[in-house]
This record gives C-alpha cells, sequence and structure tokens, in this order.
C-alpha cells in the first residue's frame, strides 16, 4: 500500500484513496473509511495483512520471546472477557445488582 | 449462584453469529507452518515437540498403521492446545461440549474398526472371544465383547467431556468459596487458596494427558485393526 502520485495531479498532491492511515487528515478521515475495499476479498486481505504484519514483527524472529504469543493471549482473554461481560455482570459486590 | 456456574459452558453466541467456530480455529493461529529449513525459535520448538511426541506414539505401529500419524498428531495437538486454553481466565473451551467430542471420537473409532474389518476381517472377528474361554460361556462372552467394542468412542467423547468440564467447575466452585471465606475467616481462606493452586496445576496437568489419553487410545485401536 504505497502511496502513489498520480501524474494526473501536481506533484504535491496525493489521492485520498492511497494514502495510508497516518498521512491521512482528520477532516478526510471519513471518506477515506468510505473508500476502503470493503468486497470480501478486501477484508480477507485487510486480516491476512495485519496476521502478517504482527507475525513477522513478533514472532518471525530469530530470537523471539514468550512475549509475542502472550500478546495474542491477553488480546485473547479481554476478547472472551467481553463476551461473557453479560453473565458476570451479576457478579460484582454491589446491594442491587 | 447456580445459574451462574454452568453459564461458561453456553455455547458463546454474538448476536446470534456462531463465535464458537472462531474459537474452535483460534489454536491454528498459534501453530504457524515451517516455510524454511531454519526457523523462528517458535515454530523450531513446536517442531521439536511434534517430533518428540511422534517418535512416542507411532513406534508400535506398523507401515499401514503409520499413515495415520499426521491425524494422529494433529488431534493431540488439537486436543492439547484446545485444553490448555480453556485455562485462561473466562475462555470458553469446545472439549467441554459432549457434540464436539464425540464427532472427533465416533468417525475415529469407526474408522480403525472398518480398516479392521476390511483388511484382516477373520483377525478381527477374533477379537471378540478371547482365547481358552470354556466352551458354555462362548455366547454370553461374545455379547459382552461386543458391547464393549461399541462403547469404545462413547467412552472416548465422555471421558475426556467429563474430564474437562469436572475439573472447571471445580475451579469455579473453590475460587467462589475463596472470595466468601475472605470475609468470613481469613486462614481458612488462605487454605482454600492454596487447594486452588494445586487444582489448577492439576488442572494443567489433566489437559495435557487427556489429550495424550485419548490419542493414545485411538491409535490402540487402530493397532489392533491394522
Amino acid at each position: 500500500m504505497a502511496s502513489v502520485v498520480c501524474g494526473f495531479f501536481s506533484f504535491f498532491s496525493v489521492p485520498v484513496k492511497e494514502k495510508k492511515l497516518m498521512d491521512v487528515k482528520l477532516g478526510e478521515l471519513p471518506s477515506w473509511i468510505l473508500m476502503r475495499d470493503f468486497t470480501p476479498k478486501g477484508i480477507v486481505g485487510a486480516f491476512q495483512r495485519g496476521y502478517y504484519r504482527y507475525y513477522n514483527k513478533y514472532i518471525n524472529v530469530k530470537k523471539g520471546s514468550i512475549a509475542g504469543v502472550n500478546m495474542v493471549l491477553a488480546a485473547y482473554v479481554l476478547f472472551s472477557y467481553c463476551l461473557s461481560y453479560k453473565e458476570l455482570k451479576h457478579e460484582r459486590r454491589r446491594k442491587y445488582h | 449462584m447456580n445459574e451462574n456456574l454452568f453459564a461458561s459452558f453456553i455455547t458463546p453466541t454474538l448476536m446470534g453469529l456462531p463465535i464458537i467456530i472462531l474459537i474452535i480455529a483460534f489454536p491454528n493461529i498459534l501453530f504457524p507452518s515451517p516455510n524454511r529449513l531454519i526457523n523462528n525459535r517458535l515454530v523450531s520448538f513446536q517442531q521439536w515437540l511434534i517430533q518428540l511426541v511422534l517418535k512416542q506414539m507411532m513406534t508400535m505401529h506398523n507401515l499401514k498403521g503409520r499413515t495415520w500419524s499426521l491425524m494422529l498428531i494433529s488431534l493431540i495437538m488439537f486436543i492439547g492446545s484446545t485444553n490448555l486454553l480453556g485455562l485462561l481466565p473466562h475462555s470458553f473451551t469446545p472439549t467441554t461440549q459432549l457434540s464436539m467430542n464425540l464427532g472427533m471420537a465416533i468417525p475415529l473409532w469407526a474408522g480403525a474398526v472398518i480398516t479392521g474389518f476390511r483388511h484382516k476381517t477373520k483377525a478381527s472377528l477374533a477379537h471378540f472371544l478371547p482365547q481358552g474361554t470354556p466352551i458354555p460361556l462362548i455366547p454370553m462372552l461374545v455379547i459382552i465383547e461386543t458391547i464393549s467394542l461399541f462403547i469404545q468412542p462413547m467412552a472416548l467423547a465422555v471421558r475426556l467431556t467429563a474430564n474437562i468440564t469436572a475439573g472447571h467447575l471445580l475451579m469455579h466452585l473453590i475460587g467462589g468459596a475463596t472470595l466468601v471465606l475472605t470475609s468470613i475467616s481469613t486462614p481458612t481462606a488462605m487454605i482454600t487458596f492454596i487447594i486452588l493452586v494445586l487444582l489448577t496445576v492439576l488442572e494443567f496437568a489433566v489437559a495435557l494427558i487427556q489429550a495424550y489419553v485419548f490419542t493414545l487410545l485411538v491409535s490402540l485401536y487402530l493397532h489392533d485393526n491394522t
């Protein structure tokens, strides 16, 4: 996803669609989000990119440590907590639940 | 308290979507596939573990039985990782559901038995009568052996379900008891907490052992039939 300078425009502006997230200005954010690829192929591609980004940064290194896997497990615990929040709500120490 | 106790065993859905599919597929992410000769630490460690398990488990089989090695090794990795992930707080363990364990046990057992009947019919039928039984006892013994054959998949599934479910329930109960006891009498709470710690260590062992037992029994049924 490199930013491409389209020859159609002047050399100082880049079309919004192809900017990376950190380069998008706050006002352009809604149009940037709406122009993302929401086809199934696009969504799968997004998940794949995210997976490989994490994998290559934390796990696919010569001396990876436990922390790479632990972050995934912590995210899993958080996800399970959110899923079972409805039942856990009743276990708080309150006078009126 | 009663409703809460079994709430963690309900199949998780998010607004009607079965999240359980994601939860069953989750351990798959934790086992990256090796694609070089020398891999990163995680993959090398897993390769070493899998080789250890493979050597331990498949030496007793002949050539025909060893065609099942992929199935058995992926079985033990799946059950082991799923059970261990279930020990994390708030997580859902798919192996507590009898339906899933039956779905694993019945096809594997049936495959082993049908392989035996197809390739060594006489020997498979001979399993129904142990050697050296007195002649008057033969009809009864054949019936008993048939029953014990058909109970094998049920026993496989129910063993796994009951062990994991019982462990989780015990941890919930003793944890709840510890919490309540802290305000009543602290030394009793300390004792209960120590029991909880010991139970957790046991659960880690049980998670791995159950996976091993399941796979070992399937491989035993295979050995009988190849």
